[in-house]
Formats: C-alpha cells, sequence, structure tokens
C-alpha cells in the first residue's frame, strides 16, 4: 500500500483521506495511519504547490549554480552541504556526478539580489573552489507538471 | 423526382444522444460525463513513432491486409495476454477501428433473413451494422439481476432456427459488465448445439479490474467459430487513430479482407506504424491507465453507494451504469433534468437499447477532480428530487 499510496499523492496531494482511500480501495484509517507513520519517518517531507509566479505579476528569479568544492576530511561532502542548504534563499542542494560537485537552486527576488548572494555568502565559503551561475529564462515543465496552459478537453461531449 | 434514398437506410434510426449534445457544447460551467473515449492522451512514446514514421516518409498504403509487423505483433500480444493464437498471414487483418470489423462481420456472415442476436444494453451499431448487411437483428434483454451478463438460458430462449451469429459484446459498453470463465462456458455450449457463429467485440478487454479478461476464443471447440474484434481506441488510448483488428478462420476473415479490400484500402499508415510500437512497448502504459480507472471506478461506486443509488459493481470498460428506477421517471427526463438544474450530461441507458429504460450510462473517463464535482451535484440533484418525492406523497 505504501508504494501505490506514495506514488498517488505525489501526484495529488491534495485528496481528502477518504477519498483517496476509496480510489486505492483500502480502509481509512489504515490511509491515515500509513501517512502519520510516513511523516515521522521523514518519507514523506513536505507538501508543496506548483506556482506559476509569471502569471501572479510577481517578479521571480532563480538560478542554477554549479559548485565545485573542496570536500572536508573526515565528513566529505556532507558538512559542505549543509553550509550551504542552511540559507534560507537556497531552494535546492543536489551532490551531482560529473564536471562539479554541487547543483545548488537559488530563488530571489531580482539579478542582484540572486548573485549578490552568489558572491557575498557562497563564493567565499572556504571549501568552495568555484561558481557557475545558470539563470532560468523560462519554466515549462516543473515537477511532472506542464507550467503552461491547462489542456482543454477537446473530446466530444456525448459519444456513445 | 425519384426518392434516392434505399429503403434499407431510412429505417435506421438517427443515435438517441445526439439531441443533447448541442446542449451540453454551448453550456458553461457543465460537467459532461457523457464521453465513451479515454481522457488521457495517446502515451508519448507511440505518438512519437508515428512522427518518426512521417519523417521517414512512410506514406504509401500499406498491402490491405496492414503490415506485416504489426499483424505478427498482435498475434504476439493476443498469446500473451489471453492465451489465444491466430496466423498473421490468414487469420488477422487490420481495420479502421473495431467498427469498421464488426460491419465487415456482419456483411461476410449474413444472408437475407439471417438473424443476429445482440445482448441488449450494449453499443448502439451491432442493430444497424445487422440491418445494412441484410440480417435481421434480434435484441436479447439483458437485467440487473445477472450483472448484465448473458446466461446460457437466455440465449437457448433466443435462438431460433434462423439464427446465425451472436454478437458479444463484454467487457459492455454501457454496462460495464464482464463475462468469466464459467459464464462463457455456459454459453458456448449452446452456441455449438445450435451451430451458432460469434462476433467478439473486445475493444475493452484490457479494461476488466477482476482478474484477466476472457475471450470466449480461447473456449474449446470456439475458435473456429468465432471473430475476435479488438483495437487500439480504449486500450492504448488511441482512439483518433482510428485502428483495429479483426482475428479469426481463414474462411471467414478472408472474405471480409475482400471488402475492406474494395471500401477501405487497407487501414491508415502512420496508425499502423504507431501500433507496432504500442503492442511492442505499451504493456505498461496500459496497466497504468487500468489502474487509474480503477480508483474512479471505486471512488463512483462508493458515492452512489453513499447516495442510496443501486448500482450493480461493473468490473468493466470504463461506465458505471446506476439504476433511477425509485423516482419515476424514464431515463430521457431525469437526463434533461439533471442537464437543466444542475448542468450535468450523462447519458439516459436507452440510447443503448429499450431495457436501458431506468438506467444512465456514467463515464468515468474523467479525472477525479471532475468526477467529484459531478458526483456532487448529482448528489444534490437526487436529494432534492426524493424530498419533492416525500412532500407530494405528504400532500
Amino acid at each position: 500500500m505504501r508504494e501505490k499510496l506514495l506514488a498517488f499523492i505525489e501526484k495529488n496531494s491534495r485528496i481528502d483521506l477518504r477519498q483517496l482511500a476509496v480510489v486505492l480501495g483500502v480502509d481509512e484509517a489504515a490511509v491515515l495511519n500509513e501517512m502519520e507513520k510516513m511523516e515521522e519517518e521523514h518519507i514523506i517531507c513536505g507538501y508543496h504547490t506548483i506556482i506559476d509566479w509569471d502569471k501572479v505579476g510577481i517578479e521571480k528569479v532563480t538560478a542554477m549554480i554549479e559548485v565545485r568544492v573542496t570536500p572536508q576530511r573526515g565528513m566529505g561532502f556532507d558538512k559542505v552541504a549543509e553550509r550551504i542548504y542552511n540559507y534560507p534563499e537556497v531552494n535546492s542542494v543536489y551532490l551531482i556526478s560529473g564536471g562539479f560537485d554541487f547543483m545548488v537552486t537559488i530563488e530571489g527576488k531580482t539579478l542582484r539580489e540572486v548573485s549578490q548572494f552568489v558572491s557575498e555568502k557562497l563564493s567565499v565559503l572556504d571549501s568552495v573552489l568555484s561558481t557557475k551561475t545558470n539563470f532560468i529564462l523560462k519554466k515549462y515543465k516543473d515537477h511532472g507538471t506542464v507550467i503552461t496552459e491547462p489542456k482543454k478537453d477537446e473530446r466530444i461531449q456525448m459519444i456513445p | 423526382m425519384r426518392n434516392p434514398l434505399s429503403k434499407t437506410i431510412v429505417t435506421i434510426q438517427p443515435s438517441g444522444i445526439r439531441k443533447y449534445f448541442d446542449v451540453v457544447g454551448e453550456m458553461k460551467d457543465g460537467i459532461s460525463l457523457g464521453v465513451g473515449e479515454p481522457d488521457f492522451d495517446t502515451p508519448w512514446h507511440i505518438r512519437d513513432e508515428a512522427i518518426y514514421s512521417l519523417e521517414k516518409g512512410r506514406t504509401c498504403y500499406t498491402s490491405n491486409a496492414g503490415l506485416k509487423e504489426l499483424k505478427i505483433e498482435i498475434d504476439r500480444y493476443l498469446t500473451r495476454r489471453y492465451g489465444i493464437s491466430y496466423n498473421p498471414d490468414h487469420e488477422i487483418f487490420v481495420t479502421v477501428g473495431g467498427s469498421e470489423a464488426i460491419d465487415l462481420a456482419m456483411r461476410a456472415m449474413l444472408d437475407p433473413g439471417d438473424e443476429v442476436l445482440v445482448p441488449q444494453p450494449s453499443y448502439v451499431s451491432y442493430m444497424p451494422c445487422a440491418v445494412l448487411a441484410n440480417g435481421t437483428p434480434v435484441a436479447i434483454e439483458l437485467t440487473a439481476e445477472n450483472d448484465f451478463r448473458l446466461t446460457a438460458e437466455q440465449l437457448k430462449d433466443a435462438v431460433t432456427p434462423k439464427t446465425k451469429i451472436l454478437v458479444l459484446p463484454f467487457p459492455n459498453n454501457p454496462t460495464g459488465a464482464v463475462m468469466e470463465q464459467s459464464d462463457l462456458e455456459a454459453i458456448a455450449e449452446v452456441i455449438k448445439e445450435h451451430d451458432l457463429y460469434v462476433i467478439s467485440d473486445e475493444i475493452y478487454s484490457e479494461l476488466t479490474y477482476l482478474d484477466r479478461h476472457v475471450s470466449i476464443a480461447s473456449i474449446p471447440g470456439m475458435r473456429e467459430r468465432t471473430i475476435v474484434i479488438n483495437g487500439f481506441s480504449k486500450s492504448h488510448s488511441m482512439t483518433g487513430w482510428r485502428l483495429g483488428y479483426a482475428c479469426g478462420p481463414e474462411l471467414i476473415i478472408s472474405q471480409m479482407l475482400k471488402i475492406h479490400q474494395y471500401a477501405i484500402m487497407c487501414a491508415p499508415t502512420t496508425s499502423q506504424y504507431a501500433a507496432v510500437d504500442a503492442l511492442k512497448n505499451g504493456d505498461e502504459d496500459v496497466a497504468k491507465m487500468r489502474e487509474e480507472y480503477n480508483g474512479r471506478r471505486r471512488y463512483l461506486l462508493s458515492r452512489f453507494q453513499e447516495m442510496g443509488l443501486s448500482c450493480f459493481e461493473p468490473f468493466g470498460a470504463f461506465y458505471v451504469f446506476p439504476c433511477i428506477r425509485e423516482f419515476g421517471m424514464t431515463s430521457g427526463e431525469f437526463v434533461e433534468k439533471l442537464l437543466d438544474s444542475k448542468k450535468v450530461a450523462v447519458v439516459p441507458g436507452t440510447a443503448f437499447g429499450e431495457c436501458g429504460e431506468g438506467y444512465l450510462r456514467i463515464s468515468y473517463a474523467y479525472s477525479l477532480d471532475v468526477l467529484k464535482k459531478a458526483m456532487d451535484r448529482i448528489a444534490e440533484f437526487v436529494g432534492e428530487l426524493r424530498e419533492r418525492g416525500v412532500q407530494n406523497a405528504g400532500i
């Protein structure tokens, strides 16, 4: 049930528990129990909303920053990652294979704000060797959801 | 001027749901649960394969029977899923949707006066196709008491010396009924005893929620008297591609192919290339969609249960078929009032045969959000009707 439950709420976390239980064909109490357990075990780490901020008319700037670092003795990359992810400006931090070490996403109000964060906070960290900032120009798809206009139902409304 | 129309064609009634059709289209904030096709897009890898075939310039006719590669994949698929096997060279051909295959099967097998048994409620095309092929369609009325399955007794009672064909429309549109192995074994005895042929329309075979779908062709002694019709519309969400197929004994298939050759030439080439990919790499998509339909099916059933509307549990297709007899109005009246007061469109059971009176067909080829909204409105409507009923009874 765990896998089915997770697969479902990964796409639609707003569904109410009763409906979810019916859809999955399981007991409502069991769903509630399982959800609570998974929240405790930190398998479910949070619930978020996918927003097209452009439509709200609020300017947001997102950058994906490639960061090269020197891992610290005895701690590997984890300690460095922690230094980075503790900044509230940082949206995500991934350890990456290939030509650099971390992919860091940062969100700010203006280009200036993001650049300032990179030059004043990120680059100056002891273990950071270099950074390369890629600004996002347009979001097409996020978390498996296409951001552009929702698809209209073009089917003929009555078909035998 | 002479009457330009054939006497046969004017006897055929146009489909009864057209009159609701225009109303729904113009409604603001209306919800239609009247659609008989999947809401999923065709899986991308299948569309991609079609695009690739176009880029390659594969834009000419295929052979009349269809791409050899596709026919081989169809045989593999039927073997792997339903344990039935057909020779790709003589026993399978590709059609323009399952609908074409229904028409051809009737035309290839019927002589004037031959009777065709059509269990109802069922899809709207069997009766007209039988008439167009000079046959005489005879309805068998299925009932909720038998979960809308066809029983051996019902079949026996309907057979006359003129009966030649039985249409077997399971999993069923509009009821969602399925025929399990034991149900098929029971009617197979009657079919063999009376030397009937079967047109088995299995277009919804992948949308079976009980156990795996059983084809009547897999019952001993039935393969040689059965035309199996299937396609890609429902299983792979490919309605607009217009692609289906017919399988059966060479004796019949070769004659059906002859009509196909003169009337159609071949099924759309692009669709055929896409279908090869659908069968080779699509099993997982089919399973995912089935899982999703099943969740919605459970949801609708639970909502009808809450409303206290009697609704037998359908195990196939993507329809539920609740009963509305308690309100003392016809299906048509109910549908019109529901549309009028709550802006929800459903199809009256009578669109699928007279015995559909007292029932509604509700499609769950819609997202859960849409279904929830529609069910809330139907619950309101049912509540209001009951309240009014109680008031009237009180006076």
